[in-house]
C-alpha cells in the first residue's frame, strides 16, 4: 500500500452453501489482496456454517447495467409471456421436468 | 493443585493456555485495525475459549471433586493457573499480538496433532476437534507475519519488536516435567520436547518468507506451569473473573 491512509479495496463475496448449489452473493469485505479477502470472507460470512466454498472478486471488476437504461433493457420482456415454457402439454409419463 | 491426579493437571494446563489466550484476544474486540480483522481475532478467541471449556471440563471430571470448567476458570487465583507465560503476555500492538499467536499456534497444532492419538479417549476427541481450528490459526497468523514482516518499513519494525518481546517465552512451551512424563508414560500425553525441532522448522520457514530472522537466543523465562506468573495475569483475571467474584454462581 503506497498510501497508508488509503483503505483496503473492496471485494465481493460469494458463498456456496452446499455441494451442488451455485455460489450466491452475500456481501463484501475490505482486503489488501485476494488471499486476505478469502480469509476475511471466511471469518465474516461462514462463521455460522453458511458455506462449503468461497469466491471473492474485486468489486471494481464488476460491470453493472446502467439503471438509466432499465426501461430499454428489461421492460420489453414484460409482455412476452410466451417465452415461459408454460404453453406446452407435458406427457404424463415425463417425470423430471 | 498438586493434589490433582497428573492427568487432571495435564488437561488443566491445556485448558489454561487456551483460556488465557482466548481472553487476551477478546480484548481486541472493537479495537482491531479493521472490522474484518476484529472478526478474525474474535473468531480465534472463541475457538480457544471453546477448547478451554472442553479441556477444563476434562480436568474437573478427572479430579472428581465436582468442579466444572466454570469453577476452574472463574474460581482460581493467579497462582493456581498453570498456563504458559507466552499466552498471558499483553497484546501490545497488532504485530505483537500476531507474534504471540504465530509462536503459540504452531506449537499448539503440533501438540494437538499428537494428542489426537492419545490413549485417553476424551482427550483424543477434544484434540482432534481442536486441531482443525488451530490449523486455521496457524495459517492466519503466518499470513499476517509475512505481510507485516515483508511489508512497509514501519510494519517490519513492529513485527521485529513483537517477535523480540515474545521470543523469550518459547522455551517454556517444550519443557517436560513430572506431570508430562507421567502422562507420556501412560500414553495420554505427548513428548513436548520432541516437538521443538519440527516447530523450529515450521517457524523458520515462515520467518524466511517474511524476510525476518529469529531473535537472538537468550535465556528463556519459565514458571507458568507451577503458577509463577508475570504481573499481567492478575490484571487479566481481575477482569475475566469479576462477575463470578462479585456475584458467585450468577447465571443468565
Amino acid at each position: 500500500m503506497s498510501d497508508p491512509k488509503k483503505e483496503w479495496p473492496l471485494w465481493e463475496v460469494f458463498v456456496r452453501a452446499k455441494g451442488g448449489l451455485s455460489h450466491r452473493h452475500v456481501g463484501s469485505v475490505h482486503a489488501a489482496d485476494a488471499k486476505m479477502a478469502i480469509e476475511h470472507a471466511r471469518d465474516t460470512y461462514t462463521r455460522r456454517m453458511e458455506g462449503v466454498s468461497l469466491w471473492v472478486a474485486p468489486s471494481a471488476e464488476i460491470t453493472a447495467s446502467d439503471p438509466g437504461e432499465a426501461a430499454a433493457l428489461f421492460e420489453p420482456a414484460e409482455d412476452k409471456i410466451y417465452r415461459h415454457p408454460t404453453f406446452y402439454t407435458i406427457p404424463a409419463s415425463v417425470k423430471h421436468i | 493443585m498438586t493434589q490433582m491426579p497428573p492427568l487432571a493437571v495435564y488437561a488443566q494446563r491445556l485448558g489454561d493456555d487456551a483460556l488465557i489466550l482466548g481472553q487476551r484476544l477478546s480484548e481486541w474486540c472493537g479495537h482491531a485495525p479493521a472490522l474484518e480483522v476484529d472478526l478474525s481475532l474474535a473468531n480465534l478467541a472463541l475457538d480457544l475459549i471453546g477448547q478451554a471449556t472442553h479441556f477444563l471440563g476434562l480436568a474437573g471430571a478427572v479430579e472428581g471433586k465436582g468442579r466444572d470448567a466454570d469453577a476452574l476458570a472463574f474460581g482460581r487465583d493467579a497462582m493456581d493457573f498453570s498456563n504458559c507465560l507466552l499466552v498471558e503476555q499483553p497484546n501490545g500492538d497488532f504485530a505483537q499480538t500476531v507474534a504471540r499467536q504465530f509462536l503459540f499456534a504452531h506449537y499448539q497444532e503440533l501438540l494437538l496433532t499428537g494428542l489426537a492419538t492419545s490413549k485417553h479417549e476424551r482427550m483424543a476427541a477434544i484434540a482432534a476437534k481442536s486441531v482443525k481450528e488451530v490449523a486455521y490459526h496457524c495459517k492466519l497468523a503466518s499470513d499476517w507475519l509475512v505481510r507485516l514482516g515483508d511489508g512497509t518499513e514501519e510494519s517490519r519494525a513492529r513485527m521485529i519488536a513483537g517477535l523480540d518481546w515474545m521470543w523469550r517465552f518459547v522455551d517454556e512451551l517444550f519443557l517436560m516435567d513430572d506431570i508430562d512424563r507421567d502422562c507420556l508414560r501412560l500414553g495420554f500425553g505427548v513428548d513436548k520436547a520432541a516437538l521443538r525441532r519440527p516447530w523450529d522448522q515450521r517457524v523458520e520457514a515462515v520467518l524466511s518468507e517474511a524476510m525476518l530472522q529469529a531473535p537472538a537466543v537468550r535465556r528463556g523465562v519459565a514458571g507458568g506451569r507451577e503458577g509463577h506468573h508475570s504481573e499481567h495475569l492478575g490484571h487479566l483475571l481481575s477482569e475475566m473473573q469479576f462477575l463470578q467474584r462479585a456475584y458467585p454462581g450468577a447465571s443468565w
